[in-house]
């Protein structure tokens, strides 16, 4: 107590000199009172990142176009019965050629082309190879133009594309639209043959209608080895072709060599689906929208199409949502606090209408946690995602319609409104002379007609993140200080590198995280066929043992090293909290929705996270309930639980055991579309994960 | 009649008043009239307008002109004019349906928008300013933007590449230029007869812009006399060349619509303009239909050719004319009148099917590539299906090669690397060497002229497709450059592929070729065919959002001045001693709140103060500020509630 009281006279003194007496300035001083009072500050700020995330339902703005150049809805509807009936005959042609033939050839697409190009279009047929990209760590971030042709092609597996361009007949040929319809030439089921049909019907208006300003390019791509892969290869030929000689044109009898044909610049993609009856009375029109690493098309455009088809066509227009939190009793009860309150509010002043219905709120919640969730997932949710690597907008449709498929009357209706809507969105686009600018891209929808833009999600991650500098700044100092105590030589001359040992350590686990990322490259490489389980396994024994190897050769590193060579833990977790700082910043630029749910896994752990040998030897409860509580978080923090856990959330059935097999193809998919969730998890998530565990492990 | 009597004597006094003038002076100026009419094989109609004006070589013709207009006379004496060649496009020329191997393609398809080219009689020095007057000087006739190509970053001066070797050429287009009426109405005012009467007075202006194509050309060369003191004849050459697609009733898709002039243009043609030297009509047919018959002697085959098992013409036409693979239907349209219109029409009775003669390569060019930083540009050559019947292929050393010229010209944003151009022949990667033969480029200089590059392939004559590829860098803008609309991106005008040795001419073996028209296709024309124009997608800033600019630069602003003056100015020991003075002097209480808050900061118990008062002071006075605040907001609420009760 003596010494204790003689150290901060010392202390007095030494201050005493020099800034003491200088009244620091205000906001230095706000800083210096909310690191003094980081606990509660970091309580409170994490609490109102949380409710900020909850209340994002109720801030929803309603949706409205924003350019005023795409009049949707504003040209009456030039489709006729002809068109309808030509549609018609398509469908009906390919289910008789369909019925009678069996086998692979090309001769759908045949029929498909003849039925272009009796309309006036320019048809071509290209082949590609269904294996896409490969997972190349160096070429994470490379643009699409990395895919490199596969040396050895082989003629056993391919797809046709069939592609016909109508040429707008005074256009310039500058630019163009997009219509892609996927269809299984070989499986293809009688619901999405009448996806062919709406846009069979809509290609026979177009060829003919004199307003086009942008050529239109229907592409019906060959869905047999996946949706997304026909319309990248696709893609990737109409962008970057391959000039040199390639293997692939010369299978089969299909000559495609040199056929290829482009119309300028793309300036939107519309990519149809039709599938499943409609549970409901209308029929429904899902919009998947969101491409790879969270990029979303222009709001615009899937306004325009809402538009088209609320007010239009009288579809019933969804977006996806998670179905398993509808029915959370907890969700429910914030819906009707939030009911109550917004009530309460009304009756204080009538203009505050923020209150919605708890109904409308569990549905806003549930579609927007889905919105965030494919975000923050960075896979694309359909075909559409292809596009945006070229900074195409695109959306994908899905239209259930309520009939089933064989029903002839009503399907001479669905064409027609399917088609009117898609007709509606083009014309929309022909009349854009810029490219869609205007509106949004980050956002975040809570329905089809309602979003949260950037400047108000963004509100609760930077709430969540605030806590982390001020209560890395405070323990730092209380750091320092221990330091001070305990060391017996006063080091005064290297306090300010007293962080150095720590950084160290983290710098440590973090190489090791990116070790840890690029393993799978080495993995694949392994030759012979291993089934995801087994490649799992090779990861997680390789990962374990070079985290044994880490901790034993970088001193100091380890949880388990005697107390000599340990860092103090306070130092070691301010290092740790801007370690993770910094990753979830940097996230957050990447993708916000994946910054956002790491933030709320990370933040939490690493504030509460304490040495738990001390909160055991003291056996208060407050302490234990601490340990307790980190303990929890920590589990949940592990990645692989962490996927299990959403696994259940969405509904999806768990198998025990083929657990590690199902988490590696879920990495193997990010890694596959590029995500930047994966380097996220393998490089931010998992080091300070391990850190944490470092520290509650702590043997102080 | 009597009305029409009463409207033809001016005109036939102006006649002959003209007519006096004329042969007044040594060689009379000239104007002719005709239009050709062509079925094309998608079931399109193409016409074809041609009028020639031309002034002789005259001492006189600087002053005073009977028939050709003024404006272009000066026009070419105040900027010394040697031959120039302006035109105005909409749409785009469809080579593989509309051919693109004959004197009409070849001349008359155009790149979208505006293209000007001259050739001037100056000293190299003065071209340029040349050029920059002319250019104002047609915007202002042609109502159109045409001083755009003043900016030495819009054109360019090719050498060989262009077809026209000269170095006091200059090139430019505008490809966003928007074509409409405004442009055609100032084109027709240089008309003698205007589109009052004659054949132009079937441009009806909806039906003229209602079609797929539509070029509108000035093309204008001088005669040099050869004769001292005689100053320089013109020849002013217009033509307006239209693709129609003729309203039909009938389902049948393989059938050829039935046409005439009144259900294509809506109007008729009631005599010829009277100034005009000479006017017809001429109708092609392609294809199949040349090669039926081979005798014209007899009258009964004569009758045959345009009426028969095929097709009807509503006219007899004056003379026929034969060309390899085509039939050419003269007809003299002086004897219509009022009562008796001039309305050709073309009736087909069976489906035929015939194809246009096209270029030996097929050129379309795209842009490669993703993202807002890098791209390349790439020009693919298709061989067409009548390349090996076409005749100009060279033969060097053994080997059959065709030639092509690439003409392109790069805006100064787009900057292209020279050296990343690849050449593929047949999907083999060639060196430069193997089948580049002539290259001249001139590098772009930023926001100074842009980059043009020329090049001259020599390929194998059985090359089946042909690629070159260049990448480059896009190029950031000054704010106040970019143009509106930026958002739609930049536009890259098109290159023009041209072939020079092979040229395109139809002889219709006419002895005394008194047509223009005829004698123009009679020419030897170099085969060139134009690519899409390329629409670069550039980074472009928000221009939606100028608040946020001036609110950002004014905190930098701010915060910039702000610290630096801070620095500047304050005296930092100076202060301190100030504060020390003052602290000795004053509160205890500011001393007091400081070490709490350090005591706070380290986390320690308070010390306990030397003397109570003013802790319990500070406590009062934070109690009491908090009732006072509790205060303002109880009132606040109750006056809101209140207020919006009322």
């Amino acid at each position: 107590m003596a010494t204790e009281k003689r150290d901060k006279e010392e202390e007095e003194v030494k201050t005493d000199d020099g800034s003491l007496k200088i009244k620091p300035r205000p906001i230095v001083q706000l800083g210096i009172f909310l690191v003094a009072h980081s606990p509660v500050f970091s309580v409170v700020f994490s609490a109102a990142g949380v409710l900020a995330l909850l209340i994002l339902p109720l801030l929803a703005k309603n949706t409205y176009i924003s350019e005023n150049a795409l009049m949707p809805g504003s040209a009456r509807s030039m489709l006729s019965n002809r068109d309808v009936s030509d549609g018609s005959k398509l469908v009906k042609d390919i289910k008789n050629y369909r019925l009678n033939h069996e086998g692979q050839g090309v001769e759908v697409q045949k029929l498909i082309g003849k039925y272009m190009s009796e309309m006036g279009a320019e048809v071509y047929y290209q082949k590609f190879h269904p294996e896409g990209n490969q997972f190349h760590p160096l070429h994470f971030f490379s643009g699409p133009d990395s895919y490199t042709l596969l040396d050895n092609v082989s003629c056993a597996s391919y797809g046709v594309n069939v592609a016909g361009i109508i040429r707008a007949p005074r256009g310039d040929g500058k630019e163009s639209i997009v219509l892609v319809t996927p269809y299984d030439f070989i499986n293809g089921g009688d619901y999405e043959a009448l996806s062919l049909g709406i846009t069979g019907t809509l290609f026979s208006l177009l060829a003919r209608v004199t307003w086009l300003s942008k050529d239109i390019i229907w592409l019906v791509a060959d869905s047999r080895y996946g949706d997304y892969r026909p319309v990248a290869a696709w893609l990737t030929e109409y962008h970057s072709p391959s000039f040199k000689d390639s293997d692939l044109l010369k299978c089969g009898e299909l000559n495609t060599a040199d056929k290829f044909r482009r119309a300028g610049t793309m300036a939107a993609a519309l990519v149809l689906k039709v599938d499943g009856r409609s549970e409901r009375f209308e029929d429904t029109l899902s919009i998947y929208a969101e491409a790879s690493n969270g990029q979303m098309p222009n709001l615009d455009l899937i306004n325009v199409v809402n538009y088209l088809a609320v007010h239009r066509q009288g579809f019933y227009v969804k977006v996806e949502k998670v179905v398993s939190l509808l029915s959370s009793s907890w969700l429910k009860i914030i819906g009707e606090i939030f009911e109550a309150v917004g009530k309460l509010a009304h009756t204080l002043n009538p203009d505050w209408n923020f209150g919605i219905p708890t109904a409308d709120y569990l549905e806003g919640s549930a579609t927007l946690a889905s919105s965030l969730y494919s975000q923050a997932l960075g896979i694309p949710t359909g075909p559409h995602g292809a596009f945006r690597d070229y900074q195409v907008d695109a959306i994908t449709l899905k239209v259930s319609p309520r009939f089933p498929p064989d029903s002839k009357t009503r399907q001479h209706d669905f064409f027609l409104r399917g088609a009117k809507l898609l007709e509606g969105t083009i014309r929309s686009v022909n009349n854009l002379l810029e490219k869609f600018h205007q509106s949004f891209f980050l956002y975040l929808l809570t329905s089809p007609s309602k979003f949260i833009s950037v400047g108000v999600y963004m509100i609760a991650f930077a709430l969540l993140v605030a806590s982390l500098p001020m209560v890395a700044a405070s323990l730092y100092i209380d750091g320092c200080k221990a330091l001070n105590n305990s060391t017996l030589n006063p080091a005064g001359n290297f306090k300010s590198w007293k962080w150095l040992d720590a950084a160290k350590q983290v710098f440590a686990l973090h190489l090791f995280g990116l070790i840890v990322t690029l393993l799978p490259y080495f993995i694949c490489q392994v030759p012979g066929q291993h089934s995801p389980s087994n490649r799992s396994i090779m990861w997680g024994t390789t990962s374990s043992s070079l985290l044994l190897i880490t901790f034993a050769t970088i001193p100091g590193c380890s949880p388990f090293s005697s107390r000599r060579h340990g860092t103090n833990w306070a130092v070691l977790k301010s290092v740790t909290i801007s370690a993770a700082f910094i990753g979830l910043c940097l996230m957050s630029i990447i993708n916000f929705a994946t910054a956002e749910i790491g933030a709320l896994l990370l933040v939490p752990t690493c504030l509460i996270v304490q040495p738990i040998k001390p909160a055991l030897r003291s056996r208060r409860i407050k302490s234990l309930l601490g340990a307790f509580c980190s303990m929890v978080l920590l589990t949940i923090g592990f990645p692989v639980m962490l996927f299990a856990i959403s696994k259940g959330l969405f509904g999806e059935g768990l198998v025990g055991l083929s657990l590690g097999g199902e988490f590696w193809t879920w990495l193997e998919s990010l890694w596959a579309w590029k995500s930047a969730t994966y380097l996220y998890i393998g490089m931010v998530h998992l080091p300070c994960w391990l850190l944490c565990l470092c520290i509650l492990f702590h043997p102080s | 009649m009597a009305s029409l009597i009463r409207s033809w004597i001016p005109l036939l006094i102006l006649q002959s008043f003209l007519v006096a003038i004329a042969f007044g002076s040594k060689e009379a100026e000239e104007f002719s009239e005709a239009l050709l009419l062509k079925p094309l094989p998608d079931r399109k109609v193409l016409a074809h307008f041609h009028f020639e004006n031309r002034a002789p070589p005259s001492n006189s013709h600087g002053r005073h002109h009977h028939l050709f207009p003024k404006a272009i006379s000066q026009l070419v004496q105040k900027f010394r004019v040697k031959e120039m060649e302006l035109s105005f496009t909409q749409g785009r020329w469809n080579h593989e349906h509309w051919g693109g191997f004959d004197p009409l393609s070849s001349m008359n398809a155009k790149p979208v928008g505006v293209e000007l080219w001259a050739v001037f009689d100056v000293p190299q020095s003065q071209v340029d300013t040349s050029w920059k007057n002319l250019t104002h000087a047609l915007s202002g006739l042609f109502c159109a933007s045409i001083n755009f190509l003043e900016s030495s970053t819009s054109y360019a001066a090719p050498t060989w590449g262009f077809g026209t070797n000269s170095d006091k050429l200059r090139y430019g287009s505008l490809p966003r230029e928007a074509v409409c009426t405004e442009n055609l109405t100032p084109w027709l005012k240089l008309l003698p007869c205007r589109d009052k009467d004659g054949i132009s007075a079937l441009m009806n202006r909806p039906s003229v812009y209602r079609g797929f194509y539509h070029s509108q050309r000035l093309h204008l060369s001088t005669v040099e006399s050869g004769q001292e003191g005689l100053g320089s004849g013109i020849v002013l050459e217009q033509t307006l060349t239209v693709v129609l697609q003729p309203e039909t009733t009938s389902v049948e898709t393989n059938m050829q619509p039935s046409w005439s002039l009144s259900s294509l243009f809506g109007r008729k043609v009631v005599g010829s303009c009277v100034l005009a030297k000479s006017s017809n009509v001429y109708l092609q047919l392609e294809g199949r239909l040349g090669h039926e018959s081979k005798n014209v002697d007899t009258e009964i085959e004569a009758h045959k050719l345009w009426k028969n098992a095929d097709f009807d013409l509503s006219l007899k036409p004056d003379r026929v004319l034969r060309e390899s693979s085509s039939l050419l239907f003269i007809f003299d349209i002086d004897k219509s009148s009022d009562s008796e219109p001039f309305d050709l029409g073309l009736t087909w009775k069976l489906p035929s099917k015939w194809s246009c003669q096209q270029a030996p390569l097929q050129a379309t060019r795209f842009l490669m590539g993703s993202g807002n930083e890098r791209g390349a540009i790439a020009i693919l050559l298709k061989a067409t299906e009548s390349q090996e019947k076409l005749p100009g292929r060279v033969v060097t050393d053994g080997r059959c090669t065709i030639k092509a010229n690439i003409f392109q010209i790069f805006p100064w944003y787009v900057k292209v690397y020279y050296h990343t151009l690849q050449i593929f022949v047949d999907q083999q990667q060639k060196t430069d060497c193997e089948v580049l033969k002539k290259i001249n480029v001139s590098p772009s200089t930023d926001k100074v002229s842009s980059g043009m590059l020329e090049m001259m392939l020599e390929l194998p004559c059985e090359v089946k497709s042909a690629a070159i590829s260049i990448e480059y860098d896009k190029g950031f803008l000054h704010i106040d450059e970019y143009p509106p609309d930026a958002n739609q991106g930049f536009d890259i005008p098109s290159a023009l592929i041209s072939f020079p040795s092979h040229h395109a001419s139809l002889d219709f073996q006419e002895e005394l070729s008194k047509s223009p028209l005829l004698s123009s296709f009679k020419e030897k024309s170099l085969v060139r065919s134009y690519t899409e124009v390329l629409l670069v997608p550039l980074t472009t800033p928000d221009f939606s959002m100028p608040y946020n600019v001036i609110t950002i630069t004014c905190t930098i602003f701010a915060l910039y001045f702000g610290s630096l003056l801070n620095v500047l100015r304050r005296r930092i020991g100076e202060e301190e001693r100030f504060l020390k003075s003052q602290a000795g002097k004053k509160t205890f209480g500011l001393k007091q709140l400081l070490s709490r808050l350090t005591a706070k900061i380290r986390g320690r118990p308070i010390e306990p103060p030397s003397s109570d008062s003013p802790a319990a002071q500070s406590s009062f006075l934070s109690s009491k500020l908090i009732f006072k605040i509790i205060l303002v907001a109880g009132a606040a609420a109750a006056w809101q509630y209140f207020s919006t009760d009322n």
